[in-house]
């Protein structure tokens, strides 16, 4: 029998000799990621347990990204405190300042995770990388504190669903759409426990900026992992970024899969995932007349230069309708440069956006445009759970970059072709 | 161990921005986190329930977001267990590494009705409905989590290692 492309990667960092779904293991760790959140409690919880040294400083990150810049006392403390435990344990890949930029697209974007690794991170959103074919989930932050001690963390090998996506993708869709459809498809426990491989000639196509957006909210399925089997687009990716050896895995011809689902994908329009879960979806055609207060373009799903540059392309000449605050966040300050000298942020401007430094800020509801009661914003982010980006009768509507453009012009959910 | 205590009931996909939103999370001080539990999902959650109180979901407890402070402010506000008929992943990890007790039963949840006292033994497997003999059965704890459990916690077992 044999194995899934993420039951090989798991085993390949144990020293067993087969593995199999529903098995504990103890694997080493890649990467242990941590972030101005989740960090602070691993840090005293390694220190509880008398920890004096990490496993290894160049296998630990830290990014502080979330309520950055420091949004207020308790905030500028929650960063001194991972500052100092980095500066101290001489951690190579620590972020932040005019350095920081969303964690998973910076990780990405620097080399610092690789196909064939093992990433663990105090994150959920961590299950990112799986598009460049690495084992990568997201823990708690006890978790995190035992990976950076020992180097080492207990799973349970999950089993996998096989998505086979066919068909060519209509103008303006993209992976974000695919995946709110999956999401639909099968809810927000349809993969529970679960790991979610991508295939098919789709997929096959994808660049590896939707690949990100998708592998990015495999855990809005409830999923341990999303993955993808690394190739050219891959290869050309990660070539020019990485700093050590990546490994290329892939499944079996003959790998068992819990379930295997297919899509096809051309007959998909722009989806739209209605409050209060990113399981509510519907094709954008069919979202009515919903009025919003705001349009988020960025975060870790939607904030890499590919979404800006489609953002631009319909923003371009076109404004912001009255009463509709547009904010543009450029996930990382090197996605900040390209679209300074690519041009892309005059067009914001000119279209008086609002363009927020490369933070987590208001993804989830920490500052840079919280919501108040009764508004509703459509955003490129990855979750729209009550409150999720303020007031607790707020409402965020999740979409791709080219809805959240179009959105912002005509002042309610649209399509681009609407304008 | 025995839990006994009033059942507060939430229904299915209780998220973590619900269970402790994002924006008290510039701390991770339990007291403070304590505050404001379950906020988003019951405004006066935290002036109604007493110590010893259970928490009572449907399926997937505790899916979005990996925060470590959702099982703490439960843990903190004095719940002394929870019970769903599914967990979202990495809030049962989280739970298990941190000492919050949390069991799977799916009969249970469309028996129990908010108010309830209810007796949950946690060695034999079984929840009692106060006041009557009517029983159900608990999903055994796998091993290896209950030895996370009588050590302790993760980090509490890796330093025994
Ligand atoms: S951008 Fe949003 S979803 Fe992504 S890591 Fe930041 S807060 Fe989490």
């Amino acid at each position: 029998m044999g194995n899934t492309i993420t039951e090989k990667i798991l085993m390949a960092h144990t020293d067993l000799k087969g593995i199999a779904p529903g098995q504990l293991i103890n694997a080493h760790v890649d990467i242990a990621l941590g972030n101005d959140i989740t960090a602070p409690i691993a840090i005293s919880e390694f220190r509880a347990a008398g920890g004096k040294k990490v496993f290894d400083k160049d296998k630990v990150a830290l990014v502080l990204d979330h309520f950055t810049p420091n949004k207020d006392i308790n905030s500028a403390q929650q960063c001194k405190t991972v500052r100092e435990f980095a500066m101290e344990h001489g951690i190579t890949h620590f972020f932040e300042g005019g350095q920081v930029g969303v964690e998973h697209a910076l990780l990405p974007e620097k080399g610092i995770v690789l196909p064939g690794d093992l990433v663990i991170g105090a994150d959920s959103h961590t299950c990112t990388y799986g598009a460049l074919g690495a084992f990568a989930t997201g823990v708690g932050s006890t978790d995190l504190a035992a990976a950076m001690l020992t180097g080492e963390l207990w799973f349970k090998v999950p089993s996998s669903i096989k998505f086979v996506v066919y068909g060519k993708l209509a103008k303006w869709v993209s992976g974000k759409d695919l995946i709110l459809n999956v999401i639909g498809r099968i809810g927000v426990d349809g993969a529970l426990y679960q790991a979610m491989e991508f295939t098919g000639e789709t997929i096959s196509n994808l660049p590896m900026a939707d690949r990100l957006s998708m592998a990015n909210m495999a855990i809005e399925a409830g999923a341990k992992n999303g993955i993808f089997a690394p190739d050219a687009i891959t290869e050309e990716y990660v070539k020019p970024r990485a700093k050590r050896p990546y490994k290329f895995y892939a499944s079996d011809a003959n790998a068992v899969y819990a379930d295997i689902i297919e899509i096809d994908a051309s007959k998909l329009e722009p989806q739209v995932a209605f409050p209060h879960l990113p399981s509510n979806v519907k094709g954008v055609s069919q979202a009515g007349n919903v009025k919003i207060d705001q349009s988020l373009i960025g975060s870790c799903t939607n904030g890499r230069i590919e979404d800006l540059r489609i953002a631009a392309q319909i923003l371009k000449n076109r404004k912001a309708a009255p009463g509709v605050r547009l904010i543009v966040v450029p996930a990382t300050p090197l996605i900040y440069k390209q679209a300074m000298q690519e041009g892309l942020l005059e067009i914001f401007m000119e279209a008086e956006a609002v363009i927020s430094p490369p933070s987590c800020g208001a993804c989830l509801g920490g500052h840079l445009g919280i919501l108040a009661e009764g508004e509703k914003s459509v955003a490129t982010t990855n979750r729209n759970f009550v409150g999720r980006m303020g007031h607790p009768k707020s409402e965020v509507y999740l979409a791709s970059p080219a809805v959240a453009a179009a959105s912002a012009v005509l002042g309610r959910i649209a399509s681009p072709e609407d304008l | 161990m025995i839990f006994k205590g009033k059942v507060w009931k939430f229904g299915d996909n209780i998220d973590t921005d619900a269970i402790i939103p994002a924006r008290y999370l510039n701390t991770s001080d339990p007291r403070e986190l304590a505050k404001h539990c379950m906020e988003d999902a019951d405004p006066g959650f935290v002036t109604k329930m007493k110590p010893g109180d259970i928490i009572v979901g449907g399926e997937n407890f505790g899916c979005g977001s990996s925060r470590e402070h959702a099982p703490i402010a439960i843990k903190a506000a004095g719940i002394s267990c929870v019970v769903a008929k599914s967990f979202a992943r990495i809030f049962y990890r989280n739970a298990f590494n941190m000492g919050l007790p949390i069991f799977e039963s799916r009969e249970f949840f469309d028996a129990i009705a908010e108010g309830r006292e209810i007796t949950l033994d946690s060695i034999r497997g079984i929840i009692t409905l106060g006041g009557t003999d009517q029983k159900f059965p608990i999903n055994p704890i796998p091993p290896f989590m209950e030895q996370l459990i009588a050590d302790g916690g993760l980090m509490k077992h890796i330093a025994k290692k």
